[in-house]
């Protein structure tokens, strides 16, 4: 068990933890920020791990079951590493009522996965949002980043193959 | 949470009965006090509240909200009910809400005869649980040396997480996830046997309500809480200041 | 009028002068999905292209409202928004920067003399779609900042706090408690320190005004924020904005700092000893922590679980401090009160609910997209007139407000004058403003089931009721729509509704059985018609619970008149 102190080293030389010390030094080491700090950890990491959540604990001096607890309390921390590509899919009122419920169970059932899991080859994760705010558009869905509105299922599922077709060509070039 | 209040006496009534209270009073430690019952399971003396079981709940009048007991303070002029059928009829169906959403079998339960459930189960009057059974997938933690969790019997009153963080000072416990899938951990959801914070002091079992946190060893019925340590130690904290 | 800020007018008039045509591209979060930042390059490009970048500029604004037509595109050769054009690709850049000198395009053409355009009346909007939120010169042009100056040289605190009484202004987060009131609470409280915290966890699935209004016009919250810890005496300010609304974190952090630099945050703001700082705390994906004291939960860096009131915030808030706590559309109509007078605000609107409100359109209607009316503006003339009519030619079956705190609303209630008191008179809320438009193919006992799922999953598990209670309610409705009910789960239900209605620790509990009690009083129907044969007969057979299930389709809702 770590004592207390600010200067626990990070569980690598990893220059992505210098944007986490530099988030808790400028909340002053104090548990307030342990959400913000979590934020930094999943945007240079792309989720939480065990060791991170041990040096966040550390640093903050907080409790690590109070971290475990508010880092799978809030939706957006993920404690599993996400798939090379992500499609949300929004689940708002407009979005609901606009038909996404069906596109989302043809989803699955093309990729075999259920919503918030990854594909067994780690290629694409699928999870759904409360609502992304973009109602005029609805459906409404997020490959990759990119906003699209107005979905229907071939448009969807098209837009699915090109995400992970182009994952599987740039498999291939890396291993070739 | 409190709130710092100056001593002066209030005048008001419980279920008819004038009471005087100081403003430091809570209804809940009212009523205790002049021996009017108020159903608990999440409040414990000498933690904090938290206000979570609702089965404090109580009428005053002039304030359509119920409020929960042991966190409202005692304000003059205020008449408490705290038995009307309807207060009943909602402690019903908390309990029953509590019954359906783990797996209380208590014919196999260590604390059968010594449940805070149980017993508040059958002083009002509970004799089937109205709603359908959740029936959860839950697992048995026994990989402390000395104690076991058992998540089937835990109703996530969360005294565990409170007597340690603000008792012993360990916070070994909180509660992961959200709504329903809400669960008691200890350092990063891991085996208790292996959270290097616990101290073994088994204050959270002591203060359990249910059979959710018991010793080792004990049989169907055998587990028998002892919480006489909770006023020792906070007298004794008082007597060093 | 501070010396500054005049100096920032001037030159921004004299920019604006130099040019003949301005090219407005919409870029809030919905034109953006669709291409809008390629739009603005390629008019960019097309602009140099023809050498033009001495007569036309090319700005990047907020939203101009109509979603629905989107990506936008206004065009002003001397008036704002002369022309409008919907519907833009990047391909267009030629013949938009083409005709500039000529006559508008007639194919891309968005008419503006439409009501959506014509019967909006915007104060919170303002500046939406005309303006760079990226640029705190155009906001100062805009009269931005002068409320805060007007407020910290001109009035003091009990004055500025007057004048929102007078306004009127009610919280537009949904509760509708007057704001002049909490302001007085917050300020009268004792505490060293006091804090005002900006509401920005817009979590209303179906709403989407304040993410609007923060990537459109940041700089309002935060001269509204500035003036209300003027008035109750804070110096510091946080805005709780949903981690899923990247742009508008983006747009306020540059905000703020344009902000500081001029002088309008930090110390001693426009030479006065008036202090206030602001910063952003990210909220992680937990509707909950709308709630107050969730959010103020969730700030202190905690789970976002709530705990009961009072003490309220105004008097036991962040950190045990007095803490006031507005909502982003409350905070964005400060500046316009202060600036006009509460008397001019308190014009508007109906007896009891003052000024305009913002609505977000959505679900099977036309316009979808952001508007602003008065209070009291009629359901049939925000659908039929201003939001176009049911898309599709579908008739409207009912329209549902306030998320999942709120209810359905029967077509056969058009008429009723959008205000608190009346929606709540049947069975709904304001809420934040989210307006979804449900026509005769949505199913009501469907709707219940979306929201009470939403409930279920959002609920923060701390007290029983919601936590427990949710689910179970959850489970009979899949009962409903599955076609696989009994009258006995109708009683159940209605039970539990009763239940977590009255013993749930916060609002989101004490409000997630509206959207079941709201549709159970006008489609009671639907859910009899959702009963087997078998149950219902059976059921009869039970003298105690004599409701069979013919006599109930024959049922019909009880109407009341609201006025």
């Amino acid at each position: 068990m770590p004592l207390r102190n600010e200067k626990v080293e990070p569980p690598s030389d990893d220059k992505r933890w210098r944007i986490v010390q530099a988030t808790m030094q400028r909340n002053g080491f104090e548990r307030d920020g342990l959400i913000e700090t979590l934020h930094t950890v999943q945007e240079s990491f792309g989720y939480l791990d065990d060791d991170s959540l041990r040096y966040v604990a550390a640093s903050l001096n907080a409790p690590l079951s109070q971290v475990y607890g508010v880092s799978t309390f809030y939706h957006l921390f993920s404690l599993k590493p996400a798939g090379r590509h992500a499609c949300v899919v929004c689940l708002g009122t407009a979005c609901y009522i606009k038909g996404m419920p069906a596109l989302l169970k043809e989803i699955e059932k093309r990729y075999g996965i259920k919503a918030g899991e990854t594909t067994a080859d780690g290629h694409l994760s699928l999870l759904t949002a409360r609502c992304l705010g973009a109602c005029g558009l609805a459906p409404v869905a997020v490959f990759d980043g990119n906003i699209a509105g107005k979905l229907d299922m071939a448009e969807a599922l098209n837009r699915l193959q090109e995400m992970t077709t182009v994952a599987t060509e740039v498999e291939s070039v890396r291993e070739a | 949470m409190k709130r710092p209040f100056k001593t002066r006496v209030k005048t008001l009534t419980i279920d008819g009965m004038a009471v005087g209270a100081r403003e430091d009073e809570t209804i809940l430690e009212l009523a205790q006090a002049n021996g009017i019952f108020i159903p608990t399971l999440c409040h414990l003396e000498g933690v904090h509240d938290i206000g979570a079981c609702r089965l404090c709940l109580v009428e005053i009048k002039g304030t359509s909200k119920l409020l929960p007991a042991c966190m409202t303070y005692a304000e003059e002029g205020m008449e408490v009910i705290t038995d009307s059928e309807r207060l009943l009829t909602y402690r019903r169906q908390v309990l029953d809400l509590l019954f359906s959403e783990r797996n209380h079998v208590c014919a196999v339960c260590v604390s059968n005869g010594h449940c805070e459930l149980q017993w508040l189960a059958e002083k009002l009057g509970i004799s089937h649980v109205g709603v359908p059974y959740l029936y959860p997938q839950l697992a048995v933690d026994a990989s402390h040396s000395f104690y076991v969790l058992d998540h089937n019997r835990c109703i996530l009153c969360t005294r565990c997480v409170r007597v340690c963080d603000e008792i012993e000072g360990a916070h070994t416990w909180d509660v992961m996830g959200r709504g329903v899938e809400c669960r008691v951990i200890s350092d990063l959801n891991q085996p208790w046997g292996t959270a290097d914070s616990c101290t073994r002091c088994g204050k959270c079992v002591q203060v359990c309500p249910t059979g959710a946190l018991f010793s080792k060893g004990k049989a169907v019925a055998e587990m028998t809480k002892k919480r006489e340590f909770l006023p020792y130690l906070q007298l004794m904290r008082e007597g060093r200041k | 009028m501070y010396e500054r800020l005049e100096e920032i007018t001037l030159a921004e008039q004299e920019v604006a002068e130099r040019y003949d045509h301005t090219v407005n591209v919409c870029m809030a979060a919905g034109c953006m999905s669709s291409q809008s930042g390629a739009i603005k390059e390629a008019i960019d490009k097309e602009v140099e292209a023809n050498g033009l970048e001495r007569w036309c500029r090319v700005r990047g604004v907020g939203c101009m409202g109509l979603c629905a037509h989107g990506p936008l595109v206004a065009v002003d050769n001397g008036k704002p928004a002369e022309t409008m054009y919907q519907y833009v690709t990047p391909e267009d850049a030629p013949a938009i920067v083409g005709s500039l000198d000529t006559a508008p395009v007639e194919r891309l053409r968005c008419p503006t003399d439409v009501p959506f355009f014509q019967r909006q009346h915007k104060i919170v909007l303002e500046n939406s779609g005309l303006i760079d939120p990226e640029r705190i010169e155009e906001y100062i042009a805009a009269d931005g900042y002068t409320a805060l100056i007007k407020a910290i040289t001109e009035m003091s605190p009990a004055e500025v706090i007057d004048e929102i009484i007078t306004s009127g202004l009610r919280g537009r987060g949904g509760g509708g408690y007057p704001t002049g009131l909490k302001w007085t609470t917050v300020a009268k409280s004792d505490g060293e320190t006091k804090y005002v915290i900006c509401n920005a966890d817009e979590g209303d699935p179906g709403a989407f005004m304040d993410r609007s209004v923060l990537e459109s016009d940041p700089h309002r919250i935060l001269e509204g924020m500035a003036i209300a810890g003027y008035a109750i005496g804070a110096s510091q300010g946080y805005i709780y904005v949903r981690g899923e609304y990247p742009l508008a974190v983006a747009r306020l952090k540059t905000a703020i700092r344009q902000a500081r630099r001029v002088n309008m945050l930090g110390s001693g703001i426009a030479g006065t000893p008036f202090a206030f700082h602001i910063d952003i705390r990210l909220g992680a994906g937990a509707f909950v922590c709308g709630e107050e004291t969730a959010l103020i939960a969730s700030i202190e860096g905690r789970r976002g679980q709530p705990r009961p009131r009072p003490p309220y915030p105004a008097e036991y808030g962040l950190w045990g401090q007095p803490t006031l706590i507005n909502n982003v559309e409350t905070l964005a109509s400060v500046a316009p009160i202060i600036r006009n007078g509460g008397a001019w605000y308190a014009g508007m609107g109906t007896a009891k609910s003052k000024g305009t409100k913002v609505f977000a359109l959505a679900g099977s209607i036309n316009n979808t997209g952001l508007i602003e009316v008065p209070m009291g503006t009629s359901l049939r003339e925000i659908i039929y007139e201003i939001g176009g009519g049911v898309s599709g030619g579908g008739k409207c079956k009912a329209i549902q407000t306030g998320g999942p705190s709120g209810g359905c609303i029967p077509a056969d209630f058009l008429d009723t004058p959008v205000d608190y008191e009346s929606l709540s008179a049947l069975g709904s809320i304001m809420g934040s403003g989210g307006m979804i438009v449900m026509d005769e193919t949505a199913s009501m006992v469907d709707v219940a089931r979306f929201f009470m799922e939403f409930c279920m999953t959002e609920s923060c598990g701390r007290c029983v009721p919601c936590r427990v209670g949710t689910v179970h309610m959850h489970n009979l409705l899949d009962k409903f729509s599955r076609k696989e009910a009994t009258p006995h789960d109708l009683v159940l239900l209605e039970k539990l509704c009763d239940m977590v209605r009255n013993t749930s620790l916060c609002g989101l509990g004490q409000t997630a059985p509206n959207p079941v009690m709201s549709t159970l009083r006008y489609f009671r129907h639907e859910y009899m018609a959702a009963i087997t044969e078998e149950a219902a007969d059976l059921f009869v057979l039970d003298p105690a619970l004599s409701v069979s299930r013919n006599g109930a389709t024959q049922r019909a809702p009880k109407l009341e008149v609201a006025s």
